[in-house]
């Protein structure tokens, strides 16, 4: 099992390479020129060139590359054109919130997702089924933006329970350790902070969940009603335990691999950043800015962001073949044990 | 008696029509006895096993009857009064043992299921028996081999797993729903004769379903031959084979090959197919591929006659004064 991960790690390098690549070309093909956005409308063709060639970007494209990927190997991924900011550290500013938004929103899809796919499967062509799949089609079919403003016109607006924006109130922001308020904000001991971070969470991470939600119930529903076919459930009953049991036991643990697979690229997606969600909630996370750094041609941080993003799937991706082994005695990835 | 089914009806509601695939069935066993119920795919066999472990899945539903187990009726109890007897009183093995455990657990863990479920006991003493049944139906190290899943053992072991798990609890009563038909005849010889040894060993009733005459006359006392949900014959196997008297039973025994037959004749066929349960013929279910079908078979349906034990439902015979006559 421990080859079998070191060796998806290492296939991680031609993977990074490929998609390095891919985002480099595309960016310098298909981007506007950055350096009249950076220097503005009235710089003159003097301060433009001697800004592209102090970005290296009059180099041929070849050498652009390989200057990138030599640095990217050392941990240097550049500067933003803007800020001036290390890429790594801008952004590393923004990757948590979008990690904690995510790993909330994965949650409540998944606890929700499950449970109502197992109800239906279990209730299957019944009112509950019936609620449940409309729950879903509705899930899948809203505009992410528009259920967010609804929540926010509603939770925040009318009743005024939750914050509509940001991460949290600004007076209460802990002392950033781990760059995760949650879990900052628990190292200071700073339970008002907690909990004002955990509320500015639950809007968007519901927002965010609804569409994996509905995906996963599908997914759940229609892995269940194969599972409930098959017949060992059969022999569970014959051996009088409770229908609970039967579902929960052996139903749930055989039917979770393909709910597990579709977890895991919802979770993968999620960590990409949800640009929608993050503009619509003013979420300081990383796929809202990713997109502005796009429409600014800010190169190196683009490039830096995608980077991360196909090592995060490609990891997520990892963990659930992981757990897939652990789901199923009969999956083994040594040769060794075959 | 240990078990009594009394005009058993099951139905399956579909959106065609309704199927009746057990069709007032009644029959006994004793303590200790092995009855089997031959019959082809169809003729409502398994259903019948299932529906007296109020094991059916929609859209099938016991329409009428009785099941009577030690004097009280299976079909009125609750489905949590039916857990406590399922797997503990009367416990079931299947068709399939490829399919019938489940592939994510543990062999140990699947049986001590069984046995915590019905019994006060601690871990410690399931596993110990555990250990001790998977011994019983003789799988060869049975300590390690507990640790197994279901997908490290052979079709003939699963098969004795089933076993051990369904005797875990010394049932009094075992259905064994074509235990053998998936297995190698080798290892349906080991079935049949493990399942012969635990009737003597905790003097259990066993039901067996079955299609195969040849596992019928090995290991039955008496045997029940259905047809397209009704009982056609039933008797004490012994007589069963010396003088089958229905029309289907004496095709279904003309038509087994022999091993001596050095003739060049081709081997008997009960002729056409069984009918479609959604357009049964009328009068006698067997009417239309019988031999012997005269007018009245496809007008009536013949009753079920009994003399001696030997019963029989067919127009060809007429009960009369304590013997059976040939008409």
């Amino acid at each position: 099992m421990l080859r079998y991960i070191i060796k998806r790690i290492l296939m991680l390098i031609p993977v990074l390479i490929g998609v390095s690549i891919i985002v480099f070309l595309i960016m310098r093909v298909f981007s506007p020129d950055p350096a009249p956005i950076v220097l503005g409308q009235h710089a003159t063709q003097a301060s433009v060139d001697a800004w592209r060639q102090a970005n290296g970007l009059n180099d041929p494209i070849y050498l652009q590359y390989f200057n990138f990927i030599t640095g990217a190997i050392t941990g240097d991924l550049g500067t933003s054109y803007y800020t001036k900011a290390p890429v790594l550290k801008e952004i590393f500013s923004r990757f948590p919130a979008t990690i904690e938004l995510a790993l909330l929103a994965i949650l409540l899809a998944s606890v929700f997702g499950i449970l109502i796919g197992v109800i239906s499967a279990v209730k299957k062509n019944s009112i509950f089924d019936n609620a449940g799949m409309f729950l879903a089609l509705i899930g899948v079919s809203m505009p992410i933006f528009w259920l967010g403003i609804l929540l926010i016109i509603f939770f925040s607006g009318t009743l005024h329970w939750l914050p509509s924006s940001g991460r949290i109130d600004p007076l209460l922001q802990p002392a950033s350790v781990t760059g995760f308020y949650l879990i900052d904000s628990l190292i200071s001991g700073d339970m008002y902070a907690f909990r004002d971070a955990f509320e500015h969470l639950i809007l968007p991470a519901s927002a965010l969940a609804m569409y994996s939600m509905a995906i996963i119930a599908r997914m759940t529903r229609s892995s269940m009603l194969e599972t409930l076919q098959q017949d060992y459930i059969r022999t569970a009953r014959a051996k009088g335990i409770s229908e609970g049991r039967v579902i929960g036991k052996h139903a749930l643990r055989n039917g979770l691999i393909p709910i597990v697979t579709v977890i895991g690229l919802q979770l993968g997606s999620l960590l990409g950043g949800a640009v929608l969600t993050e503009t619509v909630f003013s979420w300081p996370g990383i796929g809202a800015y990713t997109v502005a750094c796009i429409l600014k041609s800010d190169f190196p941080v683009v490039q830096g962001v995608v980077l991360l993003i196909a090592t995060v799937f490609v990891l997520v991706n990892l963990m659930v073949d992981v757990i897939y082994a652990f789901l199923d005695p009969r999956i083994k990835y040594s040769k060794k044990e075959v | 008696m240990l078990l009594e089914v009394k005009n058993l009806r099951t139905e399956f509601k579909l959106k065609r029509g309704t199927v009746t695939a057990v069709d007032d069935i009644s029959f006994t066993i004793d303590k200790g006895e092995i009855l089997a119920i031959v019959g082809e795919s169809g003729s409502g066999k398994s259903v019948t096993s299932l529906s007296i472990m109020g094991l059916l899945q929609k859209p099938g539903r016991v329409a009428g009857g009785e099941i009577n187990f030690k004097s009280q009726d299976l079909n009125k109890m609750s489905q949590k009064e039916l857990q406590k007897i399922r797997g503990n009183q009367i416990s079931m093995i299947f068709q399939e043992p490829m399919t019938s455990l489940n592939p994510v657990w543990r062999i140990k863990d699947q049986i001590m299921e069984n046995i915590m479920t019905h019994m006060n006991i601690s871990k410690k003493d399931a596993l110990a028996r555990t250990v001790e049944m998977l011994d019983t139906v003789g799988i060869p190290s049975p300590a390690e081999r507990a640790n197994d899943y279901p997908h490290q053992m052979s079709g003939g072991m699963r098969q004795r797993v089933m076993t051990a798990m369904a005797l875990s609890c010394d049932p009094e009563l075992l259905i064994a729903d074509e235990p053998t038909t998936a297995l190698d005849v080798t290892i349906q010889a080991q079935i049949l004769e493990l399942l012969y040894r635990m009737r003597e060993k905790f003097n259990m009733a066993v039901l067996l379903i079955t299609h195969d005459l040849g596992v019928v006359s090995e290991a039955a006392d008496r045997v029940i031959v259905m047809y397209c949900g009704k009982i056609v014959e039933e008797a004490d196997v012994k007589s069963l084979f010396a003088q089958p008297l229905h029309p289907y039973t004496v095709g279904l025994l003309k038509s087994i090959p022999q091993i001596d037959d050095e003739s060049d004749e081709r081997l008997y066929m009960i002729k056409g197919m069984v009918p479609n349960p959604l357009n049964m013929p009328s009068g006698c279910s067997f009417s239309d591929r019988c031999d012997s079908c005269m007018d009245r078979c496809t007008k009536e349906v013949p009753k079920l006659q009994e003399i001696n034990g030997h019963k029989v439902r067919c127009f060809l015979y007429e009960a009369k004064e304590g013997e059976l006559n040939v008409k």
